[in-house]
């Protein structure tokens, strides 16, 4: 808790301002920001006081940009806080720290109205189709909302013609518009969720695990769809999944978390096939996939022990209870992301020289998981 | 397809992926639907058609009854059941069955109001507590422990003691015992509802809490509030009938079944129809409004409906 | 080569549904051998999980009826007496489901449970059954195995909960492990460790293994032989390299290709099987694949229904089958 005053210098300590990772990519072409990001949760014991008790750092410490155009994924194993920080970055969690920025503006201080116009250029879409469309609720009623929530199409017969307009652009008759969601296929409600998404046209789309719940075959139409849109409208889409193999098909770049940090960010050919931290090559290795001979004489890095309770995070660098190549200054210095590998490819590993914030004594106290 | 910039959303083959046949029926209104399970329910179906037709009774009330409710014929007195008075007549020679209809007309009447009023303010304050949660909750849902804490029928006294009789107090009185039980139906109900994901979905394309609170989750958490609603009128009955009973509630010589019951205690072994009737008509609507409760939680599972209407998945 | 460990022949499932009967499973047969894992490879309401309940005796009799034979050491599950079959379940066979909560009880310390199912089938001091649980939990990988035995379900992580449930499973050394999506909601940093440790067993205890699962990268790594289900019927088996490497049913290809492949980044469009598997209730007549198959050149798919043929034998003596009329593009 002693590094929530001094919150915007992740990096401090022996790195100049301007090597913090802003060089990630140009300023102008970044359509969404994140510095410093941190969603904390307290964590509270039972009982009428609901005394907080810790904190579970489910995002600590985020800096990401995301280009106008392009597809970055985001991966990470459950509980790594990608989700949350999906959520965080349309404020749909409260950051408890640091700012994140929406095409140039400030989103973390704006108030409701600022944020409602927030809302009309993100979009979500979100893990299972059958949970994320109200029971009770037509497609059509459904895909309009926004509309009618942004005042976008008067008139009921314009709101029709969008609502036709934006199922067909996600491959569905229009003529189903008034069904309910009971009645479709997974993947037919996955593309209703899209429209929805889309109606308010969009800017920005954070897809929150949008194939996780879809049989194989129909994952591949998803992804497709999504491609093709993301093509035909020039969206900025945030790919957030825990399936490596469609984030290396669908992403230009690839950001792994690994307890509510970005560990290893860059271009998704260099962070697919020449990972520089070693968690991410971890991550990677342990992906089958559907050639026997390639599995038999695969070489799996297998991980020890489990990830350590984002409520009681490793002091430096947060990999290092399971990092095969932990040394000395792990512990002590809490690792920046520093250019290493291809262009544009960033990783917070002290195996490529020791950059970071060292840590303070106060936190040396906090136990290391397991 | 393949590198094609733009293909036509309706020849690509995503565009195929079928499963809503095109002949289906066309959509049917929630509602609709709930009443085409409720009559496949049998014992619901009879239940509401009883009270429908008890309803209709006491709307009808003074073209229905044989005489009027207040009418004596002192040469007419204790008269058991017979083909000029089926449900005979009390001490003061009046025809009970009459007594019986217009009866119908002051408990329902009095069920209906103290539920409605329940029903408003505790889901109000069920919704308001479920949703915001945090403090506002916590003040709310204590406010209702205590509430609820109060013995019932000295509540309904207190109230009734301050304002006087009558029938809108004793509904007042009533529906003020009822608030905490609402308020908890609802705000666990809320509860529910208010963390699933269409929910945080319609957050995220810019819904209001407003609009999240009257399109998603109120329609979402009714079913449960609907049910307890049901319930709650069979007691709501057994309420006024009780205070009238007491003599707080309906007052003399106005007919109500509590009171009849009441008036007809004293000749129990002497006539045992002044009693007998107005239980009897008790009885039946307080049992038809819990078996069409019962019969509603089982059409309102969302399991049920799928599995019944025979639709999608 | 000895008899199988199961022989699985002919089996068939039929539920009575809301809406008509349901073929759920419909003429599935294939063996188990010692020591060899088979992967059953389907997507949703192929009928894989219903088939391995169907097995076990899993399914309620009042809506299920189950034909056919399954011999496991040559005894047939099918027509065993309840209180032979559940004699035979304990030790012989081990299961595990993907929802790990489902097969743990949460009000029971894990000690509880796994001392408890070491019990039930042996005579063993509860001393002894539990120094033989704190060894499982080593052995499925569980740090400080001797402390998680004292904790409750819900104190542990997913992945550590499945190693709990897979440690169960395996508590009585048994002669048959049937996995269903047993890894599909762990990490793949799990799922490795998990795949690692069952193969070790296996070779260790020469456990056959069923391992049902909806993902070909996993398939490809654990399995021997692999069988492809679709709308309830077996479309192609044989060994993981014919099936993954030269696949002959128009699905098995559809399935591969739907598949992104972590070796390269694609940046054409993913091969895609259109439509959605078809409803249990509402099978289509002849191949049960036609209506989404890219292929259809033979007459016969829309009316026929194309038997399990063989289409090439390069694994030794295992046949690859495949039940499809389409002949362009099988492997010889």
């Amino acid at each position: 808790m002693t590094d929530l005053p001094q919150r915007p210098t992740a990096h401090a300590a022996g790195v100049p301002a301007s090597d913090v990772p802003a060089s990630q990519v140009p300023a102008s072409d970044v359509l969404v920001s994140a510095r410093g990001l941190e969603v904390h949760f307290p964590v509270r014991a039972g009982g009428a006081l609901r005394r907080a008790t810790g904190v579970l750092r489910a995002v600590d410490g985020v800096d990401l940009d995301i280009r106008r155009g392009e597809t970055l994924g985001l991966v990470g194993e459950s509980g790594c806080g990608k989700s949350t920080l999906g959520n965080a970055l349309l404020r749909l969690v409260e950051p408890t720290g640091g700012t994140v920025t929406f095409d140039g503006t400030d989103v973390t201080g704006l108030d409701r109205r600022a944020l409602r116009a927030l809302r009309r250029r993100a979009g979500m879409v979100f893990q299972d189709p059958f949970a994320s469309l109200d029971p009770r609720r037509t497609v059509r009623q459904t895909v309009s909302e926004p509309l009618e929530v942004h005042g976008l199409r008067s008139g009921r017969r314009e709101r029709a013609e969008r609502v036709a307009e934006l199922l067909e652009l996600v491959g569905l008759d229009p003529a189903v518009a008034d069904r309910y969601p009971h009645e479709f296929s997974g993947g037919q409600r996955q593309r209703v969720g899209i429209a929805r998404a889309l109606a308010g046209e969009p800017d920005f789309l954070v897809c929150d695990e949008a194939i996780a719940s879809l049989d194989v075959s129909v994952q591949a139409q998803v992804l497709n769809l999504l491609r093709r849109l993301q093509r035909q409208l020039g969206l900025t889409l945030l790919f957030i999944s825990h399936d490596l193999s469609a984030v290396r098909y669908v992403s230009d770049r690839i950001a792994v978390m690994y307890l509510g940090r970005v560990v290893e960010v860059g271009p998704a050919s260099a962070v697919g096939s020449d990972p520089q931290m070693p968690y991410t090559q971890a991550l990677l290795s342990a992906v089958p996939v559907p050639h026997p001979s390639l599995e038999r004489t695969r070489q799996r890095i297998v991980l020890r022990g489990d990830v350590p309770s984002p409520a009681a995070v490793p002091s430096g660098c947060r990999f290092r209870t399971r990092c095969p190549y932990a040394f000395e200054p792990c512990p002590d210095v809490d690792p920046a992301l520093q250019p290493v590998g291809a262009p544009g490819q960033l990783a917070a590993c002290h195996l490529h020289g020791v950059v970071g914030r060292p840590v303070e004594r106060a936190e040396e106290a906090v136990p290391a998981a397991e | 397809m393949t590198g094609a910039p733009l293909p036509e959303p309706a020849a690509s083959p995503t565009a195929t992926e079928e499963g809503v046949p095109s002949t289906a029926r066309p959509p049917q209104p929630r509602w609709r639907q709930t009443l085409v399970l409720l009559a496949r329910n049998p014992t619901a179906a009879v239940a509401g058609t009883v009270l429908l037709l008890i309803v209709l009774t006491a709307v009808f009330d003074e073209a229905i009854a044989p005489t009027g409710p207040n009418e004596i014929a002192v040469e007419d007195r204790l008269q058991p059941p017979s083909l000029a008075h089926p449900f005979g007549t009390d001490d003061l020679g009046r025809d009970i069955l009459s007594r019986v209809i217009l009866g119908a007309a002051v408990s329902l009447r009095v069920g209906f109001l103290a539920v409605t009023f329940a029903l408003v303010v505790g889901a109000l304050i069920g919704l308001l507590a479920g949703y915001y949660g945090r403090w506002v909750d916590d003040v709310l849902m204590r406010f209702m422990d205590i509430l609820f804490a109060f013995p019932a029928v000295l509540l309904a006294i207190a109230v009734l003691a301050v304002r006087g009789p009558g029938a809108g107090n004793t509904a007042l009185a009533i529906g003020i015992v009822y608030v905490p039980v609402f308020a908890r139906v609802t705000r666990a109900s809320v509860l529910g509802v208010r963390e699933d994901v269409y929910v945080r979905a319609s957050r995220s394309v810019g819904a209001s809490d407003w609009r999240l609170l009257t399109r998603h989750v109120l329609p979402n958490a009714a079913p449960p509030i609907i049910v307890q609603t049901s319930i709650s009128l069979a007691f709501a009955v057994l309420a006024e009938a009780a205070l009238s009973f007491l003599g707080l509630g309906t007052q003399p010589p106005n007919p109500s079944w509590g009171l009849m019951l009441a008036e007809g205690r004293g000749f129990i072994d002497l006539a045992w129809w002044l009693a007998f009737f107005p239980g009897m008509a008790i009885f039946l609507t307080v049992l038809c409004f819990n078996l069409l409760g019962d019969g509603l939680r089982d059409v309102l599972d969302p399991r049920q409906r799928t599995l019944m209407a025979g639709s999608g998945r | 080569m000895s008899a199988p460990l199961l022989e699985v022949e002919d089996l068939r499932v039929r539920l009575r549904t809301p809406r008509g009967p349901a073929e759920v499973v419909n003429g599935l047969s294939y063996t188990v051998g010692r020591g060899e894992t088979v992967a059953v490879v389907g997507e949703s309401g192929s009928g894989k999980s219903v088939s391995v309940l169907a097995l076990l005796g899993l399914l309620p009799a009042r809506v299920a009826t189950v034909t056919g034979s399954a011999r496991l050491d040559g005894e047939d599950l099918l027509t065993m007496s309840p209180e032979r079959l559940r004699e035979v379940r304990g030790p012989g066979v081990g299961m595990v489901f993907q929802d790990p909560m489902t097969s743990l009880n949460p009000v029971l310390t894990i000690g509880r449970q796994l001392v408890e199912g070491i019990r039930a089938h042996g005579e063993v001091s509860k001393a002894a059954a539990r120094e033989q649980a704190a060894g499982l939990l080593a052995e499925v990988g569980l740090p400080d195995p001797q402390r998680a035995l004292d904790r409750y379900p819900h104190e542990l992580s997913g992945g550590m909960r499945q190693r709990v449930v897979i440690a169960i499973a395996l508590s009585n050394n048994p002669a048959l492990l049937i996995a269903d999506e047993a890894t599909t909601a762990l990490d793949v940093t799990v799922q490795a460790q998990i795949l690692d440790l069952v193969a070790e067993l296996q070779s260790e205890h020469g456990t056959g293994v069923i391992w049902i699962t909806h993902d070909l990268g996993v398939v490809a790594g654990i399995a021997d032989r692999v069988l492809v289900m679709y709308g309830g019927r077996c479309v192609e088996d044989g060994t993981v390299d014919d099936v993954l490497e030269r696949p002959a049913h128009p699905y098995t290809r559809g399935l591969l290709g739907a598949l992104p492949d972590l070796a390269q980044v694609g940046d054409g469009e993913l091969a895609t099987v259109p439509g959605v598997p078809p409803a249990p209730t509402d099978l289509p007549p002849g191949c049960v694949f036609w209506p989404r198959c890219p292929v259809r050149s033979d007459p016969r798919c829309e009316t026929e229904q194309p038997p399990l043929a063989v289409v090439g034998t390069s694994g030794g003596t295992l046949p690859h089958r495949a039940a499809t009329w389409c002949e362009e593009g099988s492997p010889r």
